[in-house]
């Protein structure tokens, strides 16, 4: 994989709900709005207010691609992608079933199993998305920011025992 | 695509199911979402029906854009005839259910009769079902919800619904979908409950397909760029709408203690700040949510961090619940503004009638025009949090004689509670006006006083009159796209060219509301947000249908006309105080109090609101008794409703 290679990172904290990833892929891939098209889906739990964007994560021994019995699905180095060879592909769904992410959808209109193709380099649910719940980043960052965060919640931890350890005093 | 979408016709009496096109005629002449509905209810009902009888419409739309490729089409629009106004009744609401209903397959339904027994309705596919509700009589707004859902077995299920106020035919209960989206005012509840109508439940799955999907797409994300580069939608997706409180109060445009001041001093614990802080203290940093298809994100998560009801999680509150629980009966703590929020949003009531009612209530009670027998015991004097919360409860289940009178509206609780109870009732053809004080905002005064479903803010209000900008600026708003070479005043007390101004926005927000699209994404409090000139793209692209920015805006002047010639067959009066174009005598007669030195010692001017009207009429083409002429009607193909198109 080349040394620039960029990923799909998910920050549902971020996800505002408001599902414009689902319309823009529905949109950019079929030509029609239909989020049961849509290769990426906000999962949500709206008593709690919570909301998570569930897609591909092209993963790197994916099992989609280790059971498929056709060998219609193959990684595409080059896009950073595992991809369908529709082809080949003789739709018995098994995908769909190994998928840990439900993520390998199956549509029900054109009756053909559809996942994240990162719309070739240009992923338009990351586009669209102002919030940056659903951001492309180089492998490299993907835990960066993250260690950033939890570093903030260390120190701000460490910045309130010593207050209360100054108050106590 | 999107001009397949259906209308379904729906008889709870008997059981009947009919599902029609919509003809590219009556699109063209009234778009979708609201100015359809207004179509089909001055054709689908009678001069003088029951609002709570069968023969009253229930009107539950999506617009022409809804979850197409456009902006934020998230918006579902309920329309009767009101029980709280005995008028026009519509409200217009966020969240997801109108684009599911348009993934099922309508754009509208058209729901009369009356159930023997709770239903709700399940909108599948092309398919209408009318299932058995028992289980559901009683729920709250959210439990009846995930009840659907778990009875459908389907996550993706949204539903609009009653909660318990709608049962107990309150006539300001309020139509809601997710946590806090609510088709609020008029009463649209009420109508739902008297049809023994829990629910409308939507699940879709049927392509909208895109007449040119790429343009589309580019244009949307230039759409959204504008729309969110907005300084003012930058703010509301931090803080929401109680960004508008701060600057209103100071200047002093709240009306606190029902009408006696214009100002909430001492106010600080629900100041849009301190509330962005409990969402942050209750829910985390990333706490704002938005509709379907939005960037803007003008709704806070929360959880109300203190009292009876800690812990429990809502959305907003939004600047209407700081005006109904604070403002309006002087209650100054955020634990008050947020519980009272999650109460309506679970009884499903009008949080705006509510607030108004009780503070009306209270400065009754102040003045002993009512008393403590009849407060059911409650010491309700502005500024006792505990008996607002009360109140509102009771409101809800109707309990006690107060809250009875008060469940039935505000004219008609001063008939009953007597005496001059009438001329404190803050109000215009029967229901509330918004806690904001127009004294002081002429135009924002017109604009209340002629909304076509009574009092209020969302119909007609020139929001960014009060921005002061440069008359060339508004020159470049207003006189597009039909010309306009009158005055225009950036001077937000001035008289001068704001009846054009409201009759400019009132086509406006129309027009939004039949596209089916927020009023954040166009000219109410941005001024350089899309309107006309950019809409005709957005509908090409999106539907095919070619239409001019004058297209647009006759549409929208003629749904505005329809819904006029609704309200003036139920008996609008221009100066009828119950029923017309009028405000409270307050507004003529007590000066504004506090506030900015320019806003203190302001009324409104008798003569130059009457004046006002005039103009506004005049610019509508109705005549000095606010009837449309004749050649008004013909000039917007109306001389012959009802036409029964659709």
């Amino acid at each position: 994989m080349p040394e620039e290679a960029k990923v799909l990172k998910i920050d549902y904290e971020k996800c505002t709900g408001c599902r414009l990833c689902e319309l823009v892929c529905s949109v950019h891939h079929d030509g029609v709005s239909n989020p049961m098209r849509s290769r990426i889906k906000v999962v949500k739990w709206e008593a709690d207010g919570i909301y998570v964007p569930m897609a591909c994560q092209q993963c790197e021994d994916a099992p989609c691609l280790n059971a498929c019995p056709a060998k219609a699905i193959s990684r595409n180095v080059e896009m950073g992608r595992v991809e369908v060879d529709y082809a080949i592909c003789i739709g018995c769904r098994t995908c769909v079933s190994v998928c840990p992410f439900g993520a390998m959808n199956f549509n029900s209109i054109e009756r053909k199993v559809s996942k994240c193709d990162l719309c070739d380099g240009d992923p338009q649910c990351v586009r669209f998305c102002e919030v940056k719940a659903v951001d492309v980043v180089t492998e490299g960052d993907l835990s960066l920011p993250k260690k950033r965060q939890a570093a903030e919640k260390i120190v701000a931890a460490g910045v309130r025992s010593a207050v209360l350890e100054a108050e106590s005093h | 695509m999107a001009l397949n979408r259906k209308i379904g016709y729906v008889d709870l009496t008997t059981g009947e199911v009919d599902v029609q096109p919509i003809p590219l005629e009556a699109r063209k002449k009234y778009l979708g979402g609201r100015g359809l509905d207004a179509y089909l209810l001055y054709n689908h009902t009678k001069k003088g029906c029951d609002p709570l009888g069968p023969d009253n419409v229930l009107l539950i739309s999506g617009g022409l854009l809804t979850a197409t490729c456009a902006s934020a089409t998230a918006r579902t629009h309920v329309m009767a005839k009101s029980p709280l106004t005995g008028m026009l009744g519509s409200a217009n609401m966020g969240g997801f259910f109108a684009p599911e209903m348009a993934w099922a397959g309508f754009h509208h339904l058209v729901i009369r009769g009356k159930a023997k027994k709770p239903v709700y309705l399940y909108v599948h596919d092309g398919t209408i079902e009318i299932r058995d509700a028992k289980h559901l009589w009683g729920l709250s707004t959210t439990d009846t919800q995930w009840a659907i859902r778990e009875e459908l077995g389907d996550e993706e299920v949204k539903s609009c619904v009653i909660g318990q106020a709608g049962e107990n035919l309150v006539r300001f209960a309020n139509v809601m979908t997710g946590v806090k989206n609510a088709a609020g005012r008029t009463g649209m509840g009420c109508v739902m409950g008297s049809k023994n109508l829990k629910a409308v439940a939507a699940r879709g799955t049927m392509d909208i397909n895109i007449a040119h999907p790429v343009e589309a797409l580019e244009y949307n994300k230039g759409f959204i760029d504008q729309i969110t580069s907005a300084k003012v939608n930058q703010t509301q997706g931090t803080l929401g709408t109680p960004f508008i409180w701060g600057a209103t109060n100071s200047w002093g445009g709240l009306r606190t203690r029902n009408f006696q001041l214009n100002q909430l001093e001492y106010a600080d614990d629900i100041e849009p700040e301190r509330l962005d802080e409990i969402a942050t203290e209750t829910i985390g940093p990333h706490h704002m949510t938005g509709c379907f298809g939005c960037q803007v994100h003008c709704r806070a998560q929360y959880r109300i961090p203190s009292g009876p009801h800690a812990g429990k999680y809502d959305e907003g509150p939004e600047y209407t619940s700081q005006g109904a629980f604070g403002a309006e009966p002087e209650c100054r703590s955020a634990e008050t503004v947020l519980t009272g929020n999650h109460l309506v949003d679970q009884y499903g009531m009008d949080n705006l009638e509510v607030g108004s009612l009780i503070a009306w209530a209270m400065e009754l009670y102040e003045l002993g025009i009512i008393n403590k027998k009849q407060t059911g015991g409650l010491d309700l004097r502005f500024g006792n949090d505990e008996a607002l919360l009360e109140m509102t409860e009771r409101i809800a289940f109707r309990k006690g004689w107060l809250a009875n009178a008060l469940a039935d509206g505000g004219i008609p609780a001063s008939e009953k509670i007597g005496k001059n109870s009438f001329d404190y009732l803050i109000q215009v053809k029967g229901m509330s006006n918004l806690h904001s004080d127009e004294r002081a905002t002429p135009a924002l005064a017109l604009n209340i006083a002629t909304a076509s479903r009574g009092s209020d803010h969302l119909r007609s209000r020139p929001a960014i009159d009060l921005y002061h900008l440069p008359e060339a600026v508004l020159r470049k708003i207003y006189s597009s796209p039909i010309p306009y070479e009158g005055p225009l005043s950036s001077e937000h007390t001035s008289y001068e060219g704001k009846p054009w101004q409201v009759f400019w926005q009132e086509n406006c927000y129309m027009a939004v509301d039949c596209l089916g699209i927020c009023k954040y994404h166009t000219v109410f409090l941005g001024a350089t947000l899309p309107n006309f000139e950019d809409w005709p793209k957005v509908i090409y692209y999106n539907t095919g249908l070619e239409m001019t920015p004058e297209e647009i805006w006759e549409a929208a002047e003629r749904c505005n006309m329809l819904e006029r010639m609704f309200n003036l067959r139920e008996g609008l009066a221009r100066t009828d105080l119950k029923k017309g174009d009028m405000l409270n005598h307050r507004y003529f007669d007590e000066p504004c109090l506090r506030g900015a030195p320019g806003v203190v010692g302001l009324t409104i001017d008798r003569k130059k609101f009457k004046q006002m009207v005039d103009e506004f009429y005049t610019h509508k083409g109705l005549d000095k008794t606010g009837k449309p002429k004749a050649a008004t009607l013909k000039r917007l193909g109306l001389a012959k409703e009802p036409s029964h198109l659709v």
